[in-house]
């Protein structure tokens, strides 16, 4: 065992009360730097899966059709004023080719293709509008939890029948079995069958969508081929913005990801993250000063000691050795400790993901756990400098004649 | 300088302080040792014993004057190379034994080789028990500094200065904390030590009873030697 290890273990085994309550604090720092990881990281998470649990994490559509410019380039100047098209809707016809190329790309768990558009809920003398989703029956439930939400019924969709949100069911007085005529933008009326009711808890959806299989869409919305749009579900919902520029890149078409339209969310998340740093920051400088003035004591109180290992011929390199060990040691076991302590205490938190309001949303894998333990061990490290170099500069005449 | 000399100052000078604080120690003293001397270096509170010890010793620097030991300029030398040579050639005995509290007896005597080695050996800890044996502490090896009293304390230190074979020991006032019995013990252990193995010791004092053991006793006046 290098000698300078020897004499730091046997001064920190010599004080075994100062060296568990000195490595009880570092542990303590540790806690509260973990605990403020898994908890900012936690809310994070929580906060995005409650935004984006229930929308598309990128959406595909078709690309604006631009008026096409026969002019010659070199006509001189040109005025030119562009409008929109009105009378031809955008719509993917190409879908089915790009389909089977987007869901085969990894991280992409769902790729729902959609026919959507507006209409209105006529029931006697009274009209709803609505939006209308048309969807493959077997998907229903890929982008928003509709199956998760009924609360009357079934989500399951034939060729007559319709899901409705639920505020929008209590305005018309429907039930489930009750039949409502549905009058499409196209001018197209077809009598539906209303065979579930959901409730997602957001207001824009319960009281105006209403969803439909996407044959009955066809007819609705006068749309013999094509679709509207793709909506896609990833893995990871931040990988939304990569994947977005790579579809782009690969079909041509527009691919918005979720966060273009949350940049609030996204700011705010991100503030939380920088208040997250700042208490960690604090945790650490509290640990570094914690380590520093501890090892400033045992530095005054060995004085004698170390002028006594000097005047024996011990360098000042290996005293300063001797203190910046103590430091590495306290600052890896209180690390370790205090990293064992908020695994031990966060690991029964459910995943932020299946938290419930009133839960704390604590993510344990957000931990930071290394990083902690690494952080801990550099900053006592740094702390031991001052205590070693004032060590290293102890007079042996002035203690030997003390 | 003579070959044979194992140390040898000329005008020395220390002074503490400088302007009208300066106080002046040592004023162009004078010395020169043979390897195998058994010497007292005697002289009143004071008189400039331990900062000359300190000097010889390579622990302070003195103000001017030339210093030369086992044929080194010491005068030359970075405070690394000083550490060193301490290490190496010289060995001390205080008056307070100055053990490390949290070691046993042999992890003490074995301190100066160890830490020149960077870790402790087999063949370390063999010349540690043998010293320990020698100076009368076998059943004590393993017991910690604090746990033995003033004489055996003292006998430890003897033994630890002893460890790397050191040209010179220096003893500062080493039976000033000991009863007579005890002191009486340790001198002649140094005794027996300088006449079966030819270690040189320098030993301050102010007890002529001690400085009787020696051979040679160099009085310090006025921060001048001079033998008696």
């Amino acid at each position: 065992m290098p000698y300078g290890l020897k004499i730091a273990l046997r001064y920190l085994t010599a004080g075994k009360a100062q060296t568990a309550l000195l490595t009880l604090g570092v542990a303590v720092g540790v806690f509260v730097f973990i605990f403020i990881s898994a908890l900012i990281g936690g809310l994070g998470v929580y906060l995005v899966q409650r935004t984006v649990g229930d929308i598309a994490h990128v959406t595909v559509e078709p690309p604006g059709r631009d008026a096409g410019l026969l002019l010659p380039t070199d006509a001189g100047e040109v005025l030119l004023v562009a409008q929109p098209a009105t009378t031809q809707r955008e719509q993917l016809r190409t879908a089915a080719a790009f389909l089977p190329l987007i869901e085969a790309l990894p991280g992409v768990s769902t790729a729902s293709p959609q026919i959507v558009g507006n209409g209105f809920l006529v029931r006697g003398q009274t009209r709803a509008p609505v939006g209308v989703t048309g969807v493959e029956v077997d998907k229903i439930s890929a982008i928003a939890d509709i199956g998760g939400h009924v609360i009357a019924g079934s989500a399951a969709l034939s060729s007559n029948t319709m899901l409705i949100g639920s505020t929008l069911a209590r305005e018309l007085g429907l039930e489930v079995g009750k039949v409502v005529t549905l009058l499409s933008e196209r001018g197209v009326e077809r009598p539906l069958l209303v065979s579930g009711i959901f409730e997602l808890g957001l207001e824009a959806l319960d009281s105006r969508a209403a969803f439909v299989g996407i044959s009955v869409a066809r007819t609705l919305f006068d749309l013999p081929q094509g679709i509207s749009r793709i909506e896609i579900k990833l893995a990871d919902v931040y990988g939304a913005d990569a994947y977005a520029r790579r579809i782009a890149a690969d079909t041509g078409l527009v691919a918005t990801p979720w966060t273009a339209g949350n940049a609030q969310l996204l700011s705010g998340i991100r503030a939380q993250e920088n208040s997250g740093t700042l208490i960690k920051a604090f945790a650490l400088i509290t640990i570094v000063i914690g380590v520093a003035s501890a090892l400033l004591l045992s530095t005054y109180r060995r004085r004698g000691e170390i002028g006594i290992m000097r005047a024996m011929g011990a360098s000042r390199r290996f005293v300063v050795t001797v203190f910046v060990i103590q430091g590495a040691m306290i600052g890896t076991l209180g690390g370790v400790f205090g990293a064992a302590l908020g695994w031990l205490a966060l690991s029964p938190f459910p995943p932020p993901e299946l938290a419930t309001i009133g839960d704390l949303p604590i993510d344990v894998r957000q931990g930071a756990f290394g990083l902690a333990i690494i952080l801990t061990a550099i900053g006592a490290i740094l702390a031991s400098i001052l205590p070693a170099r004032a060590a290293a500069r102890v007079d042996p005449v002035t203690v030997i004649t003390q | 300088m003579n070959g044979h000399a194992l140390l040898e100052v000329r005008n020395l000078v220390m002074t503490y302080g400088d302007g009208e604080t300066a106080t002046p120690v040592l004023r162009g003293l004078d010395l020169r040792m043979e390897r195998g001397e058994l010497s007292a270096l005697l002289g009143p509170s004071g008189s400039g014993k331990s900062t000359l010890l300190s000097i010889l010793g390579t622990l302070l620097r003195p103000t001017s004057g030339h210093q030369e030991m086992l044929g080194e300029d010491l005068n030359r030398a970075s405070d690394r190379e000083l550490t060193e040579f301490r290490n190496r050639h010289i060995g001390f005995v205080f008056q307070f034994h100055h053990l490390l509290p949290d070691f046993t007896a042999l992890e003490n005597v074995i301190f100066p080789a160890a830490v020149r080695a960077g870790r402790e050996t087999g063949l370390m800890r063999e010349r540690g028990r043998n010293l320990l044996e020698r100076v009368g502490l076998a059943d004590r090896i393993d017991f910690l500094a604090t746990e033995l009293s003033g004489g055996q304390k003292q006998r430890v230190a003897v033994a630890r200065a002893l460890m790397n074979q050191p040209a010179l020991v220096l003893a500062d006032e080493p039976t000033g904390n000991l009863d007579r019995e005890s002191a009486d013990q340790v001198m002649r252990l140094i005794e027996e030590l300088n006449q079966k193995e030819g270690t040189t010791f320098l030993i301050s004092t102010h007890d002529e009873k001690i400085a009787a053991y020696c051979r040679r006793s160099i009085r310090v006046v006025d921060g001048r030697t001079g033998d008696e």
